[in-house]
């Protein structure tokens, strides 16, 4: 018995210790793990250390390979800056993956509440059709959607890249999930006061689904802010480029000048670096909870 | 229609009046679950134009354009399975083939082991522990293109690319990483190895996160190694995760596309079609210049078939054991 108990209390103290706050590895083991941990992760962004380290380097500083540059300078940022391509494209990333973002969150969750809160025949049909859309993989439609872009003159324009991403099935399935979360009695309670289904769905529904937005709000973003191959396909004029286009023809044109190339890679890096370790908690839990659910 | 003839002036409903409009009447005598209904279908309008147009029509008309000839200009000449025959006929495909297998043989199993590994670890270090987790997730927040041209510089030969620098300064000789036949590819495959770890880790930390510490607290009072649980305990009830984390990097790893093109803009998929994964294929064959639009669609309904078969086999193997 007391033996048992001793257990139990070392069992729970050590689940306690498990969950509780930051403290220095106990133990010789411990700290090996804890040290390769961090030598691994540091070995882990060593290419974006690389990168920006490059960026701020003169060429013929680029072949040593010393982390901090002996005379940093950011003459290539304004080299790369200056004939305003860069900007061109940094901005119509930020367009095309906002305005993407945006018509997803309103959609999806649209979608996702409809087939969650609403009864009526055909609803199962609906969702299974929506769902299995997942199956199809975005290459095989590229060629139908640059057909039908051509047909409509819808290739070179914002339109054209951003068509084919204004809802996913993924975030239907994702927020459809979440709305499970929500008592029916609260829609109940809005219907009764008198706001129509819209107003319901936006005032009452949608505030308490507000992690899975941002969760689902990141993962689109994300994935539209580094699409590559439609975006490639549907344009053709350098100023309609996106970044990770214009940053694929640069670095052909650039050819060898790796530092203007580090610095262009920096340019369309360093805002969802930077956005990571501002929220850093926020996103990885709204990773967790996306790629869990979904 | 936009005359404004009597009839349509009193479809309008007018709050002022008793009468209503004709329409606004028939919503009234509507019950509320009648009216729900009409709310469902009119929330999913544009979502179901949308997916009909944008989703299922493109999807029936690549099915479609894979059994015809096409060069965007002319007409579209029925060929029945032409494409296809051509297709398994052609030495180019099947080395494609084998290609975007590699990379998920190779890139699957690499890089699930490795995450499963950090993520077990560093499940049980608590200092920094969030600081080591941003480390390894800070990759995942990159472009594909951004980090395939860094990583492109890395291999360069001596004196530019850094891996060649490093292994220079060891007195070991020169590899020649993207010019290789044999290496290119694992050289290619890397950097998205790389970019999709932390990802993985974030997911598994989640999974083991999940497994209630009283089977470690039983197992312990039992004096089972750390061995014995993370076998009969970790992996077994871990498995929803690994199902998950299998099927979406073997999917990934099959679609790859962007490291490769950006890597091999001078010859995309050389050296020797040596690192031309099917994507690549299928774009060159579209969009490379000769428009053979029926022979890609051909290609792109490989790979859908690739990619349900590779998912369903996964399931089918991990959910049965």
């Amino acid at each position: 018995m007391a033996v048992a108990d001793d257990i139990r209390i070392k069992a729970s103290s050590e689940s306690l210790l498990r969950s509780d706050q930051p403290r220095p590895p106990r133990d010789y083991a411990q700290f090996i793990r804890w040290a390769l941990l961090f030598a691994g992760g540091l070995v882990m962004v060593m290419p974006l250390v690389y990168m920006i380290s490059t960026s701020l380097k003169y060429s013929f500083e680029v072949y040593n390979l010393n982390l901090i540059p002996e005379e940093p300078t950011l003459d290539n940022y304004t080299y790369v800056l200056a004939d305003g391509r860069f900007f061109t494209w940094f901005i119509n990333s930020l367009v095309i993956a906002s305005l993407t973002t945006i018509s997803t969150l309103i959609f999806d969750s649209l979608v996702g509440y409809v087939l969650c809160k609403f009864k009526f025949r055909g609803r199962y049909i609906v969702f299974i059709a929506i769902l299995s859309t997942l199956m199809i993989p975005t290459e095989m439609l590229i060629i139908p959607w640059y057909m039908m872009s051509q047909n409509f003159g819808w290739l070179d324009s914002y339109w054209g890249i951003m068509f084919p991403g204004l809802m996913t099935a993924f975030g239907v399935f994702l927020m459809k999930q979440f709305f499970e979360t929500v008592p029916d009695d609260f829609l109940e309670a809005a219907r009764i006061d008198g706001l129509n289904e819209l107003q319901i769905w936006w005032s009452v529904a949608m505030p308490l689904v507000k992690p899975a937005l941002a969760a689902l709000a990141i993962f689109v973003f994300l994935g539209n802010w580094t699409a590559f191959i439609w975006p490639l396909i549907a344009t053709t004029t350098t100023s309609l480029y996106t970044l990770p286009v214009g940053l694929s023809s640069f670095g052909d044109e650039a050819d060898v000048a790796w530092e203007l190339i580090m610095t262009g890679a920096a340019i369309s890096t360093l805002p969802t670096l930077v956005f990571f370790l501002v929220f850093q908690r926020f996103i990885i839990r709204g990773v967790v909870m996306a790629g869990l659910k979904g | 229609m936009a005359d404004h003839s009597p009839s349509d002036a009193r479809r309008i409903p007018r709050p002022d009046t008793r009468q209503h409009g004709l329409v606004a009447s028939r919503w009234h005598r509507l019950s509320i679950k009648q009216k729900q209904v009409v709310w469902a279908w009119a929330f999913l309008a544009i979502p179901i134009v949308f997916y009909t147009v944008v989703r299922f029509y493109p999807t029936a008309n690549a099915f479609v354009l894979s059994f015809q000839e096409w060069n965007l200009l002319g007409p579209r000449v029925w060929v029945g399975f032409d494409n296809y025959v051509d297709l398994w006929n052609d030495p180019v495909f099947w080395q494609v083939f084998v290609n975007t297998f590699e990379y998920l043989l190779i890139g699957t199993p690499i890089s699930l082991v490795i995450s499963f590994f950090i993520a077990y670890h560093l499940d049980k270090v608590r200092f920094m522990h969030g600081t080591i987790r941003a480390l390894y997730f800070l990759p995942f927040m990159t472009s594909a293109v951004a980090m395939a041209w860094v990583w492109r510089w890395f291999y360069q030969p001596v004196p530019i690319g850094v891996f060649n620098n490093f292994l220079a300064g060891f007195g070991i000789s020169q590899i020649p990483f993207l010019q290789s036949t044999t290496i290119a590819l694992p050289a290619v495959l890397a950097p998205a190895v790389w970019a999709g770890l932390g990802f993985q880790i974030i997911i598994f930390m989640a999974g083991l996160r999940a497994i209630p510490q009283t089977y470690y607290e039983a197992a312990r009072v039992d004096g089972v190694s750390n061995w014995t649980m993370l076998w009969e305990i970790t992996l077994p009830l871990l498995k929803p995760t690994l199902v998950f984390l299998v099927v979406f990097s073997s999917i990934g790893f099959l679609r790859i596309f962007d490291h490769v093109f950006n890597m091999t803009t001078n010859n995309p998929g050389g050296p020797l079609n040596s690192t031309k994964p099917l994507v690549l294929m299928i774009y060159e064959t579209a969009f490379g210049g000769r428009s053979q639009m029926g022979a890609a669609a051909a290609q792109t309904v490989v790979l859908f078939t690739i990619l349900l078969v590779v998912s369903l086999v996964q399931l089918r193997i991990l959910r049965d054991r």
